[in-house]
């Protein structure tokens, strides 16, 4: 490899963005080079550097606490003197405006605010799921590698057809299916292998189209549940989160050619 | 939506380079979230909402002219210089926060996007993209001119450094 080569790459090798090959190549190189070894260690640094809390802006309260809790109108108008004080009025028209297009939404918020119960409910439910699925036998009805296998193995046993995808060339092996229940549905489970973790997904169809992921960390798995296609989502496993969001994304992707852009 | 509102902010932030500003763009794009919700395909809900945001960003100082021009004019002046001093000398300037800030905050628009959304949202290239709405070559490529120049901005200016932090 050569240095012109390598000056894109570097940044890629830097966010862990290669695959395998490219990868080594450019380990290999900067082994060999330390003109591009000493540019690589610049930018690891700056790297670190940046990723120095203090410089993530986080959202002031005030603008937090407008869009999390839905004001009741009771509690609107008691806030509102002390505002007036303070502001000018066209801030304070602005504010109201605000407020109103918040308390004309409310419907729209409720309806996509994660309903905390239920879905608690849910991530309990896939947990168990999970756990049992490891104990003994019962992690695999039907073992294949192959998406041809599994999927037809679900007919006549479920009411709906589950989407089923390798997603061997991303890292996630399919290693088999089996049946199970979430929620008060039967639903598919999907095995995949992320190296020697197992990652269960459920799969079920929704209802309504709300389409809002959401990862959650309980006991040491991550959960993310997501709703796409027609159909409820939840993946669990042990690995890290962010390999886990690797997976939705593959298992996104190739779920819907539209989303690949 | 709500669990990103940090996300949101910190991008508007970056790109306002001042709280206010930010704000007005949150807010902007909550509401503009809201109301196109039903377009939302599915897949990442803070992908969609940053670009949200950025759009949103881009399409308000387009309304207030000011240095947008300047931004792209400042590229062209300031050649990159590839051999930048020792990595010892860059380490006791980056960890100094407000050099770095400057020096992130000097970067143009486009440059400083793609590093906030790299390091500090921690953003995977496929992630950027679909945020900005530019292939991962164009990503790619960017997200190195854009670390070559914070370097030469962190080290190539140091004076400059010094006198922003003084003020």
């Amino acid at each position: 490899m050569m240095c012109d080569d390598a000056g894109l790459l570097l940044h890629a090798y830097l966010d862990d963005e290669l695959d395998a090959a490219s990868s080594a190549a450019v380990a290999r190189h900067l082994h060999d080079c330390s003109a591009c070894k000493a540019r690589y260690e610049t930018y690891a640094i700056m790297q670190k550097a940046l990723s120095e809390p203090a410089l993530y802006r986080r959202a002031p309260d005030a603008l937090r606490a407008q869009w999390t809790t839905p004001v009741a109108p009771a509690a609107a108008s008691k806030v509102t003197p002390i505002t007036v004080r303070r502001r000018t009025p066209v801030a304070f028209a602005a504010a109201a405006g605000f407020a109103a297009a918040v308390l004309l939404s409310v419907p729209a918020w409720l309806h996509w605010l994660p309903s905390r119960g239920a879905d608690n409910a849910i991530v309990a439910q896939a947990i168990a799921g999970h756990l049992r699925s490891l104990q003994g036998e019962h992690l695999l009805d039907v073992v294949s590698t192959d998406q041809h296998t599994v999927k037809p193995w679900f007919e006549g046993k479920l009411d709906f057809s589950p989407r089923v995808k390798d997603l061997a060339p991303e890292g996630f092996p399919l290693v088999g299916g089996r049946l199970d229940a979430l929620d008060g549905h039967s639903v598919a489970a999907l095995i995949y292998k992320r190296r020697l973790h197992v990652i269960n997904l459920f799969q079920w169809p929704a209802e309504n189209g709300s389409a809002t992921q959401v990862a959650t960390q309980e006991h040491g798995y991550t959960v993310i549940r997501w709703t796409g296609d027609g159909m409820h989502y939840v993946v669990i496993s042990d690995v890290n989160e962010g390999d886990l969001k690797q997976f939705v994304l593959a298992f996104q992707n190739e779920a819907n050619p539209l989303m690949a852009r | 939506m709500v669990p990103y509102l940090d996300a949101a902010y910190n991008l508007a932030h970056w790109l306002a380079r001042n709280p206010s500003d930010a704000q007005d763009v949150v807010q902007e794009s909550m509401l503009r979230a809201l109301r196109y919700f039903d377009s939302f395909r599915g897949g990442d809900v803070r992908v969609w909402l940053l670009a949200i945001v950025r759009n949103t960003f881009y399409t308000l100082r387009s309304r207030t002219p000011q240095d947008a021009l300047h931004d792209e004019l400042d590229e062209a002046v300031h050649p990159l210089i590839d051999d930048g001093p020792s990595p010892e000398t860059l380490t006791l300037l980056a960890v100094d926060v407000g050099a770095l800030q400057s020096a992130l905050e000097r970067l143009p628009a486009p440059l400083r996007e793609i590093l906030v959304l790299r390091e500090l949202e921690e953003c995977s290239y496929k992630e950027i993209a679909g945020i900005t709405g530019q292939k991962i070559g164009t990503v790619m490529s960017r997200l190195a001119r854009a670390r070559d120049r914070l370097r030469a901005e962190l080290t190539c200016r140091p004076k400059e450094v010094r006198r922003h932090d003084v003020r």
